[in-house]
């Protein structure tokens, strides 16, 4: 009897989409730690290191302490009778917590709450982005959902109506936006980032795919921004939004604007503007574009993963399209609260004089400090290799370095295969335990070839991964050479 | 060109189709009243903690300790803590390096699956593979995974309850499948009818619709009658004769209230028949901590279990598993600790079983209060809660009533529903939002309220009910 759900029978939308970021190499080099685990020393490396996504806590960043002591109090707020904690939690994470479970019906964190989360958290939400643009917010806008990426994909299944409606998406990109687009069975229209001018966005280009685009019959929806850059950590320059805000209006796309990493800026020439303050800024209202923002609290200095915790504001809708939104958040139910406590907790952080900001200050900007550290010499240890140039992470968490592979390395890879900066990846994590995601998982211009490395292993393990990769890659290049 | 920003027209058709009453136009014209100051009863969806219900103590506290591990270095910790939940706490934040805030495994945190393996393993007396069994965001992320991975086409046909809870009609619309409905059997306290069943396969595939999958929603929602061993087999045999994946949607497994027909898992079932067809009968099982004694909605915690899945169906559902890095860390702790609850023994133990058992005898009262409730309500015949957490009475509207709804716009209903709610404040969901037979109408609440408050709320009820048909009686056949 033919088994009902076969591959051969499976939904192929299913089928065809991809991502790489937990993909062969990752579940290669799962194998390769459980065979460390049971053969210890058969390997040319004592440790795996996973450089493949962006999760700082596993890889020993600590969280932001008063975020957690409010999340416990919320968690069981029988505790909050208890005169004990005095000594145990800060009084200002106690008030907090006092404060948020106020604001939940019966004070029951374990209640369904309204499907766009609950209305007193999503006010503190609206209040923090009003108070980091200076143009207001609403909390009827906001959307709070398990990590940013649900509210993406219930965009892409909003936007995509059959294989002709097609999204733009900046090649590189986070590999969330090709597979949603391909589960939702939409056309991916890519927008390719300049790499000769760290990964910057020419709007001339851009129009130019668009226009290709239309010219196959392809009705384009929406642009996908991801600001500070995935992989490419590149931080856009404030003129280029407003190139890009005014190019939305007038060819009536959506602007679906991915700010995650809003709070991971390394440099000081660049700040983080948002699409929604851009917009406004330009003298745009409700009528002239529609634009859903994105955070999480997954990365930032707070790199909360685990929690699924994020949200959309939707801005520029119409109430009928407002009313499918929310249709479809609500057959989910809702969010789980601790995240949407958490969303509430990272837009409104403790202030000068609470008496958490002391520690909570000097724990975010350790944190960034090290983020900027090691992103500078990871960036600069890659750039001395040759063979490889490596752009500047502005914001992010990731470097994502050019290879120069030479012809015989290509070949090999074709002998195997295999894409050419995916047999290089694998060779890397063969011989180092170093997981990398080869480049052609986010995409890249047709001929180079790229892999994407996180910023995050632990400061003192740095110059080790900095070792072990440069005799990795001498080798491999020697072994290639033409 | 040139479209001005995005309009309702321009809109997926499928999302367009899309309908999902538990929180539709009843719950948000209670939510309307509610801001205008009326005291409201919400018994539109099965959300424990709402209406007053406590959480479990112990989970509660190993939770929080996780999230602030700080709290375990602390000496004074075991002055508000007993060290069982400090030891468990330990025990689960040893399973998920980086803690609380990391992605975990994309399938869940390994060692809480290996708990839920072992729970399964305790409740069928057949061994389960963790390899095989994926934590999610709640157990609608997994069956929309799993219906999005079945459904190819319109031509793909999902055989659904009616009446079923909406999630399952919501998410094939979404995914451009056919519902083919089969009908419980009302007169038979919501059971099975496996003659009907087969006439809709019959039907359906004459229309040229493939036959895919068989929903089972065992304790029902919103009907809440139990599955026999005997149902179970018919079931069983009928999915492998018929070649049909069988979702068992088993998340009420904990909320029997008879005794007759205890719940026992698809899985248990089909292993005991043996043969052939324990071997190659596709199953899916799914569950969640939202229900149960536990009713933890808000953490958003579930599983399914896949048996008889082939492998490489296996990666394609882990790939796109993936491609949501992983499902929240709290939530899977909360299952871990539903799958491996404290133990005779433990220091626990004591206020755990009490808790639970207050709650599950509880609910077991209110089952029969709102059952008998019901059935004193002029024109309502209500079958009996046998499991869920759900009630659902049939109201037989006068046709004046009928007629007025129907000039009013409304299915009668949703009418009738309105009026309750108005009147009484009772915010339930109309029959419609689940299916019924055509003329048949039904609403659903849920046996949830206060046990104190209950005698006030029937009494409403039936306050407004007998006046309501008092009211639209048509006098003239009598």
């Amino acid at each position: 009897m033919a088994a009902t759900v076969a591959v051969e029978n499976l939904n192929p939308k299913v089928l065809k989409c991809e991502y790489a970021v937990r993909g062969e190499i990752v579940i290669h080099a799962q194998r390769l730690q459980q065979q460390l685990q049971t053969q210890p020393g058969s390997l040319p490396f004592d440790e795996i290191l996973y450089c493949n996504i962006g999760n700082p806590q596993s890889l020993g960043q600590q969280p932001v302490t008063f975020f957690r002591e409010v999340l416990a109090l919320c968690d069981h707020p029988y505790l909050l009778q208890r005169d004990e904690i005095k000594s145990l939690f800060s009084a200002d994470s106690i008030s907090r917590a006092k404060q948020i479970l106020a604001s939940i019906p019966g004070k029951a964190t374990g209640a369904y709450s309204h499907s766009q989360g609950i209305k007193g958290l999503r006010d503190t939400i609206a209040a923090g982005i009003t108070s980091r643009d200076g143009f207001p917010a609403n909390a009827d806008d906001i959307f709070l959902t398990d990590g940013a990426s649900p509210g993406v994909h219930l965009m892409m299944q909003l936007l995509i109506r059959n294989e002709k409606d097609g999204i733009l998406v900046p090649i590189p990109q986070y590999p969330l936006y090709s597979a949603s687009i391909a589960l939702h069975g939409g056309a991916l229209v890519p927008y390719y980032l300049n790499e000769s001018t760290g990964w910057g966005l020419e709007i001339s280009d851009v129009k130019k795919q668009l226009e290709d685009a239309r010219s196959k019959g392809i009705d384009v929806r929406a642009l996908v921004v991801i600001n500070p850059g995935n992989p490419t950590g590149q931080v856009l320059a404030e003129e280029n939004q407003y190139d890009i805000v005014k190019f939305c209006k007038n060819e009536g796309l959506v602007l679906l604007a991915d700010e995650v990493y809003q709070e991971n800026i390394y440099v000081d020439n660049k700040k983080f503007h948002s699409f929604k303050k851009i917009v406004r800024s330009l003298g745009y209202g409700e009528e002239d574009l529609p634009l859903v923002s994105y955070q999480s609290v997954s990365k930032g200095y707070y790199g909360e993963c685990g929690k699924r915790g994020g949200y959309m504001e939707i801005t520029g809708f119409s109430a009928p399209v407002r009313e499918q939104i929310y249709k479809i958040a609500s057959v989910n139910l809702c969010s789980n609260i601790s995240g949407q406590i958490l969303a509430s907790l990272i837009m409104n952080p403790p202030k000068a004089g609470d008496e958490s900001y002391a520690s909570y200050k000097a724990e975010k900007d350790g944190i960034i400090a090290s983020l900027t550290r090691r992103a500078k010499s990871l960036e600069d240890a890659f750039n001395k290799l040759d063979g490889i140039t490596c752009n500047e992470a502005e914001g992010a968490m990731y470097l994502f370095p050019q290879l120069s592979l030479p012809q015989k390395a290509i070949e090999a890879a074709k002998a195997a295969n295999k894409a050419p900066d995916a047999f290089y990846a694998l060779r890397l994590l063969e011989s180092t335990g170093i997981v990398v995601v080869p480049g052609s998982g986010f995409g890249q211009v047709p001929g180079t070839w790229h892999f994407r490395c996180t910023i995050l292993p632990q400061e003192e393990k740095i110059p080790a991964i900095i070792s072990r990769f440069k005799v990795f890659h001498e080798a491999f290049m020697a072994e290639y050479h033409d | 060109m040139g479209r001005k920003g995005l309009d309702y027209e321009d809109l997926n058709e499928n999302v367009k189709k899309v309908q999902y009453a538990v929180r539709g136009e009843l719950y948000l014209r209670a939510s309307e009243l509610q801001k205008e100051g009326k005291r409201i009863i919400f018994t539109n969806v099965g959300n424990p903690h709402a209406l007053g219900q406590k959480p479990l103590t112990f989970p509660r506290q190993v939770v929080a300790l996780c999230q602030a591990p700080f709290l375990l270095d602390d000496p004074n910790v075991g002055l508000i803590f007993p060290a069982d939940a400090i030891a468990r706490a330990k025990h689960y934040l040893a399973m998920a390096p980086g803690g609380l805030g990391a992605y975990s495994d994309s399938r869940g945190i390994p060692g809480v699956r290996k708990e839920v393996a072992e729970f399964i393993r305790r409740r069928d007396g057949y061994p389960s593979d963790p390899e095989l069994i994926y934590l999610t965001d709640g157990a609608s992320k997994g069956v929309m995974q799993m219906l999005n991975a079945i459904i190819r086409n319109g031509r793909d046909g999902i055989l659904v309850p009616v009446p079923q809870y909406p999630l399952y009609s919501a998410a094939i619309s979404l995914f451009g499948g056919s519902l083919v409905p089969y009908y419980l059997d009302e007169e038979a306290n919501w059971g099975l009818d496996l003659v009907n069943t087969r006439q809709s396969v019959a039907a359906a595939r004459s229309n040229g619709i493939t036959v895919r999958a068989m929903v089972i929603i065992n304790p029902g929602n919103p009907t809440g009658q139990c599955l026999s061993e005997a149902n179970l087999r018919e079931i069983l045999n009928f999915c492998y004769q018929e070649n049909l994946v069988l979702l068992a949607d088993e998340v009420y497994q904990q909320n029997v209230y008879q005794d007759e027909r205890p719940f026992i898992s698809a899985r248990k079932v089909l292993f005991d028949m043996g043969g052939p067809i324990s071997r190659e009968v596709q199953l899916i099982s799914f569950h969640t901590v939202s229900k149960g004694y536990w009713g933890e909605c808000g953490q958003r915690g579930g599983y399914f279990e896949m048996t008889n899945i082939p492998p490489k169906t296996v990666d394609e559902i882990y790939k796109v598993a993936s491609i949501a890095l992983s499902p929240n860390v709290p939530g899977q702790i909360f299952m871990g600790l539903m799958m491996n609850p404290p133990k005779p023994g433990d220091i626990s133990y004591l206020k755990f079983a009490t808790e639970s058992k207050s709650i599950l005898d509880s609910l077991r009262r209110r089952a029969q209060i709102m059952t008998d409730g019901f059935n004193s309500c002029r024109n309502v015949v209500c079958n009996f809660t046998e499991g869920a957490m759900y009630s659902f009475p049939q109201i037989r509207l006068p046709q004046r009533a009928m007629d007025t709804a129907r000039s009013a716009g409304k299915e009668p209903d949703v009418f009738y529903c309105l009026k309750l709610l108005e009147a009484t404040g009772i915010s339930t969901v109309p029959g419609s939002g689940f299916g019924q037979k055509e003329g048949v109408f039904h609403l659903r609440t849920t046996i949830l309220p206060a046990e104190e408050d209950m005698p006030a709320i029937m009494s409403s009820f039936k306050k407004f009910n007998d006046s309501f048909m008092e009211q639209y009686q048509d006098y003239s056949k009598l």
